[in-house]
């Protein structure tokens, strides 16, 4: 336990991360771009998760566990993401979002 | 397995065993022989049906089987037949073999269009066997969504405009009758207790009227739109326009009664309190309906244009009929259904025959055919005389009972009503002789036409099983005649009057 | 004694095979056997008729003073209601068992006719198997024991009529003439089946052993269910009548008739002359006993419009071309006799004389009507033509012909001792008693009569000699046959054998004695020596007189000649009034009104769907944005309600 960092202090820094990843996820127009800010989306919520199980019930595990679990659904997450956005650019030699539009009309 | 899910059964096998053919050819073979199947044991059903009645069996509906499938709503499979719904099928199977060898020259993509082609006549029959208001609404919708496809895929002109506007409004009208259909089911038990779909146990329910009056004119017309009901009859003449011959013949033969078939049993027959109090205002629609799609049709140029409008008129005195609640009309409103099922077939599978000669439905384009194709064009002329109702074909005896049945009523209204529509067979013949003379008399207008063929051998069997039944049923109609008005005696106690 | 006589089924029935035979498997064998079937199917139904007549009227004879109605054959063909029933029968009573002589006669006559007549005509078969559906469903209508039953051979002769006027189907104006031929008598039929309709729900029953029997309880319903100060059963039976006057062509639904004339002259001899056209007349016979008992209104509107008819279509037919226009315009006419005198007609054996002697006119103008038309069929096969202008002369070339249709003319115009004479002298003792208005009326038309059917005859034979093509000449011997043997009935069917035509037919089976009214007979006879010798001043030479006093008569002339423009009235109300007026709007409004309603509401959907499908962007940014300033709103909205 970190001294003059509480509880409060991790929130505001998981908040802080969680509006940056969806100031870029709305305003990104490159998907690994926008990738990213969901990882940081995601990660804030991992940091909740610890945070939480860590201060208020430090007996139980399940916080860590259900971080861990988000961890590895990012993870594959990520790899089905990247796959498509390169299969993309093979294509259509373009990852901006607006401009991948061929599936609309 | 029963007599009557057989019914359904043979189509979906005939279904099941195109999916494995590889040609064309395999494909009308195996549909001609499920059909034949089909037809033998719609035969079958009627002779075992009269047999039984024979045996003393009075029960309301005979072969009656009933399997649960979905307990919480109490849902049943429950399947059973009267002499109404006999004949229904005998005309269904007659058309539907009629309808295989109209199609017998469809090559492209032979093997879907048989598929939904029997798909839709697995529908129709499904619906004739149900008395579970549910399974009954399950088949309609079976036989409904076939024809989008049909005409979409197969037909011709504005083909895509058609089948959407087609489908769009039976399903419009569906949706109403779902509706009817379950206020049916939930005031089923007023004394509270298990709620049921089954049509016999609803017959001895009295709804509360003031719910009759809601659901009354809902299944009304949800099933009068499917039977041309004025103004709900739009879809029809563009829907047959672009239809190819044979979804035609089995859409205005068989699937347009489905629409009478459930306006006489269920909203009729399972609200008469609200049938009466509304009678006047159908009755206005209908006689309406009647004259003035006669008269609609005697302008109209494109052959499959008439008829769709003497559908129209044709089918608005079945609905007529059914609203004179006596059993001489309703009689008269099933022997309608079956005759013009027969008398509209036959004209289509006619018009696309000289459709598919010609390359023209436009009558002004045609003339004196009668000189290239003795058979079709005498055929043609025989199709005429049926319809518009000459003594010997089976319109006359449905109409003429229909005319009786509406005479027993002495007021007024009911006679002004009655002449009205008597007098559409008077334009009938206007429009009906119209065309026939013009497309089959006179001189020969276009040269390459000398050279056209007669009716080949396929196109023969269609035209004389059509033949074939609406002579025998319009010499002989007793037989029919009777077996329908035993049934319709226990619909008809539910009425105060007549 | 009573007799078994179910054979007469057969009467009918044969013709009915040998339709069918012809009519699916005429066309793929030689002509000749068609003809042959069907000639030896009318022949055996004529011989078989002949017996009927034989067996009914002297072997079995009167029982108790009066002819007996024997129900030869019933079955039951549809039941409307437990009451109502529609039977197939037999029904023998004498005006029945007349109706299938004449039928019989003429329609072999006709048929042994064609055979010349219609001679290397592609249609051969096909014409045979419509002689034998008409002949079929006119033996039907006769013997009809069900007024619904004879309904359903009355629609069956319109359409055997429809078929035969139609036959030379690729000449326009016969289509025309067939078409309105069907049409306008199923207007009238439309009453007939309305009146029919009335007449079950008044009654219950459709039987006509039921609605004629004279003490039955139906003749009381007369008086009661009044509509409009005229009883039920007076519209009904007007309504009947009105089918009636259109079968038989009774003014205002005269039309069709002369136009029918586009079919085959056999055809015309047959059906529209000699039985097809009486099917009116003869219903009206059927149902004497109601009109008379339970419904006088409705018989003196029989009376009305018979008497009526009779002098418009003789005024007209003076000035008609066509010979066989003149003669169907002749044939309107004598049909009017015979409603008339069923109209003028009481019940009883001396009171029912109009009775008797509308069926008597009936016989005998069968006759020499289809005699003229046969005639006048041999003349047009010989000349080609069907207008008298191009006749003349011609009793060198063809003297058969000549003798017979003479024969048929005197009949017509009334001279003794030939047939015409006889019934027409009778019809007029029978408004003579009846009603003396109408008694001048048709003296005036027996005049016209001699008048118009010498100048025809005069014209063709006589008169100027035309110069021919070809030279005209005698037609072979199955044409002129039929005009000897019909020409040898025209003479006999009047007085010699048969002139107690009374002690067959009456109005209430009891035979009786038939005299002849010299004073009523003699006016008639000079009335029409009057005719003949103005006919003969004008036409016998050629004369200018004629065409000047046309010139002279102007406008009444070229109204008469135009038939009083009725045809231009019908085609007018037709085709300017119903199809313009109401066809095409009722076709315009369904695609533009009530079709315009449902796609204005499928594009109203559209519309809707159109302007909000801009929010579906696609873009997974926007549908991110809403949701989380939806998340964020709702979560201020819950914070602030939470908190208060």
């Amino acid at each position: 336990m970190i001294d003059g960092i509480g509880l409060q202090e991790i929130l505001i820094v998981s908040t802080i991360m969680f509006f940056l990843g969806i100031y870029g996820f709305f305003t990104r127009k490159n998907l690994i771009t926008i990738l990213m800010s969901i990882e940081l989306i995601l990660n804030s919520v991992n940091i909740n998760f610890v945070a939480f199980n860590k201060y208020l019930y430090p007996n139980l595990m399940q916080g860590h566990f259900f971080s861990l679990f988000v961890i590895a659904i990012a993870a594959a997450e990520a790899a089905v993401a990247i796959a498509i956005i390169i299969d993309l650019f093979r294509n259509i030699k373009t990852i901006d979002v607006e401009k991948v539009s061929s599936m609309k009309n | 397995m029963d007599i009557l899910s057989l019914l359904i059964v043979v189509p979906v096998l005939t279904i099941l065993a195109i999916a494995f053919t590889k040609n064309y050819k395999q494909v009308r073979v195996i549909a001609a022989i499920g059909t034949g199947i089909q037809l033998f044991q719609s035969f079958n059903l009627v002779w075992q049906y009269l047999q039984e009645r024979a045996a003393g069996n009075t029960a309301i509906m005979v072969f009656t089987k009933s399997y649960i499938w979905f307990e919480k709503f109490n849902i049943k499979y429950d399947i059973g037949v009267d002499g109404i719904s006999v004949a229904l099928i005998a005309l269904t199977g007659i058309i539907v073999t009629a309808g295989v060898y109209a199609s017998w020259g469809v090559k492209e993509q032979a093997k879907e269009f048989f598929i939904w082609l029997l798909l839709l006549a697995t529908g129709v029959f499904g619906f004739f066997i149900a008395i579970d208001l549910f399974t009954m609404f399950v088949f309609y919708e079976i036989a409904v969504i076939p024809m989008y496809l049909l005409i979409g895929v197969w037909g011709s002109g504005k083909k895509e405009y058609s089948a959407m506007k087609l489908t769009l409004m039976l399903m419009g009208a569906s949706a109403i009758l779902l509706v009817a259909i379950i206020g049916l089911y939930i005031y089923s038990n007023p004394q509270g207790g298990p709620l049921t779909w089954n049509i016999l146990e609803l017959a001895n329910v009295t709804m509360p009227i003031e719910m009759q009056r809601i659901f009354f004119p809902m299944a009304f017309v949800g099933f009068g739109a499917l039977g041309a009901l004025f103004p709900f009859h739009t879809w029809s003449p563009d829907g047959h326009a672009s239809a190819p011959t044979a979804v035609s013949m089995l859409h205005a033969g068989v699937l347009m009664k489905l629409g009478g078939y459930g306006a006489l049993r269920i909203a009729v027959g399972l609200m008469p309190e609200a049938a009466q109090e509304q009678a006047w205002f159908f009755m206005i629609l209908t006689a309406f309906g009647a004259v003035y799609g006669a008269f609609g049709a005697i302008m109209q140029t494109d052959l499959k244009y008439i008829n769709a409008y003497s559908s129209v008129s044709h089918l608005a005195m079945i609905l007529f009929a059914i609203l004179m609640f006596n059993a001489t009309a309703m009689n008269g409103a099933v022997l309608q259904m079956i005759s013009h099922g027969f008398i509209t077939a036959l004209f289509f599978s006619l018009i696309g025959m000289i459709y598919g000669r010609t390359h023209t439905r436009d009558i002004y384009k045609m003339g004196g055919l009668m000189k290239v194709m003795p058979i079709l064009a005498g055929t043609y002329m025989v199709a005429s005389f049926a319809s518009l109702g000459l003594p010997g074909f089976s319109a006359f005896v449905a109409e003429m009972t229909i005319f009786v049945g509406a005479f027993q009523h002495p007021d007024l209204f009911h006679r002004v009503a009655t002449i009205l529509v008597a007098s559409s067979i008077v334009v009938t013949a206007v429009y009906i002789l119209r065309a026939a003379g013009i497309l089959l008399m006179g001189p020969i207008k276009n040269d390459e036409f000398k050279s056209l063929g007669d009716a080949l051998w396929y196109e023969k069997v269609t035209l004389i099983v059509l033949i074939g039944s609406i002579t025998v049923m319009g010499m002989a109609p007793l037989w029919l005649s009777d077996m329908i008005m035993k049934s319709l005696t226990p619909m008809l106690q539910g009425f105060v009057t007549l | 004694m009573t007799m078994d006589f179910q054979y007469t089924i057969l009467i009918p029935i044969l013709l009915f095979f040998s339709f069918v035979y012809n009519i699916l498997w005429g066309r793929t064998r030689s002509p000749k056997i068609a003809g042959l079937i069907s000639t030896t199917t009318i022949l055996i139904a004529a011989v078989l008729s002949y017996y009927t007549a034989y067996q009914y009227f002297f072997n079995v004879g009167l029982v108790n003073g009066s002819y007996e109605k024997i129900i030869a054959f019933k079955m039951v063909w549809l039941h409307f209601s437990d009451t109502l029933v529609v039977d197939m029968g037999i029904l023998l009573d004498p005006i029945s068992i007349m109706m299938l002589v004449v039928v019989t006669t003429i329609s072999s006559m006709v048929h042994i006719y064609s055979f010349g007549y219609m001679h290397g005509d592609d249609g051969f078969a096909r014409f045979y198997a419509f002689l034998s559906l008409f002949s079929f469903s006119m033996l039907g209508l006769v013997v009809s024991s069900n007024i619904f039953q004879m309904y359903i051979f009355w629609e069956l002769v319109g359409v055997s009529s429809f078929l035969l006027i139609g036959y030379y189907y690729q000449k326009p104006s016969a289509v025309a003439a067939a078409k309105k031929a069907f049409i306008v008598t199923r207007f009238a039929d439309l009453g007939f089946l309305v009146g029919i309709l009335l007449i079950s729900y008044v009654t219950g029953s459709l039987d006509f052993a039921v609605l004629t029997d004279p003490n039955g309880p139906v003749m009381l319903q007369g008086a009661s269910l009044g509509f409009m100060g005229l009883s039920v059963m007076t519209w009904a039976l007007i309504l009947i009548f009105i089918g009636g006057a259109g079968k038989s062509a009774m003014f205002p639904f005269h039309i069709w008739l002369p136009d029918a004339m586009e079919g085959p002259t056999p055809v015309s001899a047959l059906i529209h002359a000699a039985t097809m056209v009486v099917a009116g007349v003869y219903l009206v016979a059927r149902l004497f006993p109601l009109f008379h008992i339970a419904a006088p209104n409705a018989q003196y509107v029989v009376l009305a419009v018979g008497g009526f008819t009779s002098l418009f279509a003789a005024v007209i037919a003076i000035t008609q071309i066509d010979i066989k226009r003149v003669l169907a315009f002749s044939t309107l006419s004598q049909l009017g006799y015979m409603m008339a005198a069923l109209g003028a007609s009481g019940y009883g054996a001396e009171e029912g004389i109009g009775y008797t002697a509308s069926m008597w006119h009936l016989f005998t103008h069968a006759m020499f009507k289809a005699l003229l038309f046969l005639g006048a069929g041999s003349i047009i096969h010989a000349v080609h033509s069907n207008n008298m202008t191009d006749m003349g002369g011609l009793r060198k070339y063809m003297p058969i012909t000549h003798i017979t249709f003479l024969i048929g003319t005197l009949a017509i115009a009334g001279i003794p001792p030939f047939a015409g004479f006889f019934s027409k002298d009778e019809i007029l003792v029978a408004l003579h008693q009846s009603s003396h208005f109408w008694y001048w009326v048709e003296v005036i038309t027996a005049g016209l009569t001699a008048f118009y059917m010498f100048r025809l005859y005069f014209n063709v034979f006589w008169g100027e000699n035309r110069h021919y093509h070809h030279k005209p000449h005698e037609s072979s011997l199955s044409m002129t046959f039929p005009l000897m043997f019909l020409a040898f009935m025209a003479i006999v069917s009047g007085g010699f054998f048969m002139f107690d035509f009374g002690a067959f037919i009456s109005s209430n089976l009891v035979p009786y004695d038939i005299h002849i009214h010299w004073d009523i007979a003699g006016l008639s006879i000079f009335v029409a020596l009057i005719g003949i010798s103005l006919a003969a001043m004008l036409y016998l030479k050629p004369s200018g007189i004629s065409t000047k006093m046309a010139t002279a008569l102007g406008p009444v002339y070229k109204a008469t000649y135009n038939k009083f423009y009725f045809d231009e009235i019908y085609l007018f109300v037709t085709h300017k009034i119903i199809f313009n007026l109401i066809a095409r709007p009722s076709a315009w409004f369904d695609r533009h009104v009530v079709d315009g309603f449902m796609n204005m509401l499928a594009w109203i959907t559209n519309f809707v769907s159109g302007s909000i499908k801009g929010l579906q962007s696609g873009q997974l940014q926007h549908y991110a944005m809403s949701f989380v300033s939806g998340a964020v709103a709702l979560a201020l909205f819950f914070l602030y309600f939470m908190t208060r």
